[in-house]
């Protein structure tokens, strides 16, 4: 009875977290200035919001076989999730897509990228 | 009420998608737009219960055709060349005249969801729906149905997704061959390490679920269309990833077009077995003699699995024409 309460408790929590998440995500998605921001707000949508939302639902699950099935889910949403807007993130610095710090442009090539880019394959192409 | 507000939302979702498609003049956009149509249309299947069109559709309308999509898209700019004014005009005439047709002819359709309809009430839905537990004795009757009773129909679609794999290849080997630019472009993706590592960890996965659709069509949605598919596009993954020339390694071209027609000859060769055994073509029940139905069980194995070799090799080989286009070979 009382275990029943706090697991439902804790699934309120963790679902209403996902459902902030997800909201905040599309709110960021149409909302952000530039391409790099805009895509971590994609991003979050599906890890962190629907990994919350898993995770709330994981504690009602009624048997093994759900629990197995949401496990998987959870596991290639955080694999291919954040690998898709990795793999975003490199083709649009690759393209020189620039990011916009502070409200403005960032001026020259090399602003935006090597900020967050210690990586030694930026230096060479274009 | 649920299930009629998911089927109103997703299917305003479908026709926003589509009106954004028309309008857009972008390739790369609208080519990732119709996948996302794909998998409206996909979820629009599942609340039909329809599951096993549904994943048909997600692997092909979201999937690989995305990557042929995007493959096509490669070899050519990616802006559609802009139609002159008075050019526009015949186009529009025959979309308006087509448009037209198609709504008188929707008028001999029966409303959504109607009970009265041929589908419902003709007598072979229920010989289907009932008689193949008894006959063939498999849970899902869409295995059943396109496996056993129209074991033709889906021989000729076999047919001609064999058609398709011959044709395209032939299309686009012929053509003028440049070395350098696709070599180069198959250096860049491999150097990313999170591509990399997050590609070998899905692989297995992919290709164990492809073998599970495969083996477990009996009993749930799937079968041996969709696994040649999901089992194309791990090989796609890695080709994108780490480039065409690795997976031809793994997979040679010239056995990727032998496995081509393989599956075709399977499938044909399971139902002459049967007439060599004294059954008429495509009768399963007499590849075991005292049990019929074990007969069928086997039967339906085969054909799917010489269903899923074909569209696999089929997709590898559009795949590696599409993208070895422009590369020496």
């Amino acid at each position: 009875m009382t275990i029943s309460l706090i697991l439902d408790v804790v699934t309120g929590a963790l679902l209403l977290g996902g459902c902030v998440l997800v909201i905040s995500g599309g709110v960021g998605l149409l909302r952000f200035p530039d391409f790099y921001s805009r895509t971590h707000a994609a991003s979050l949508t599906d890890t962190a919001g629907a990994g919350l939302v898993i995770l709330g639902l994981l504690l009602q699950a009624d048997g093994p076989e759900s629990v197995i099935r949401l496990v998987l889910i959870m596991f290639f949403m955080m694999l291919t999730g954040p690998t898709a807007a990795h793999a975003l993130a490199q083709a649009a610095r690759r393209d020189g897509e620039r990011a916009v710090l502070d409200g403005r442009a960032a001026e020259g090539p090399a602003d935006g990228p090597a900020a967050d880019g210690p990586a030694a394959d930026d230096e060479g192409r274009p | 009420m649920s299930t009629l507000l998911m089927n109103i939302s997703l299917f305003a979702l479908l026709v926003a998608t589509l009106l954004a498609i028309s309008r857009l003049r972008a390739l790369y956009e609208a080519t990732m737009l119709t996948a996302l149509a794909g998998l409206l249309s996909a979820s629009l299947f599942v609340s039909m219960d329809a599951l096993d069109v549904a994943i048909t559709e997600a692997a092909v309308g979201s999937g690989i055709s995305t990557v042929l999509f995007l493959g096509v898209l490669a070899l050519t700019r990616s802006r559609e060349a802009v139609t002159p004014r008075r050019r526009l005009w015949s186009g529009a005439a025959v979309a308006v005249l087509l448009g037209a047709t198609l709504l008188y002819a929707g008028q001999d359709l029966p409303p959504f969801a109607d009970p009265g309809t041929p589908v419902q009430t003709h007598p072979v839905t229920e010989t289907y729906l009932h008689d193949s537990q008894k006959e063939i004795g498999i849970p899902n009757t869409v295995t059943a149905v396109l496996a056993s009773y129209r074991g033709y129909d889906t021989l000729g679609e076999l047919v001609v997704i064999f058609t398709a794999g011959v044709t395209i290849p032939l299309l686009l080997m012929r053509t003028k061959r440049r070395a350098e630019r696709s070599a180069k472009r198959d250096a860049l993706l491999s150097e990313y390490l999170v591509l990399r590592v997050a590609s070998k960890i899905l692989l297995p996965f992919v290709f164990i679920f492809a073998f599970y659709i495969l083996f477990h069509g009996d009993y749930g949605p799937g079968g041996g269309f969709q696994a040649g598919v999901i089992f194309a596009s791990g090989f796609v993954l890695y080709g994108l990833v780490f480039g065409v020339k690795r997976v031809e390694r793994v997979m040679p071209w010239p056995v990727m077009l032998a496995l081509v027609p393989v599956g075709v000859l399977l499938y044909a060769g399971v139902g002459v077995l049967n007439m060599a055994l004294g059954g008429s073509f495509l009768d399963y029940g007499t590849l075991v003699p005292d049990h019929p139905k074990d007969g069928e069980h086997y039967g339906i194995l085969l054909i799917e699995t010489g269903v899923g070799i074909t569209v696999a090799a089929v997709l590898i080989a559009i795949f590696y024409s599409f993208t070895t286009r422009g590369a020496s070979r």
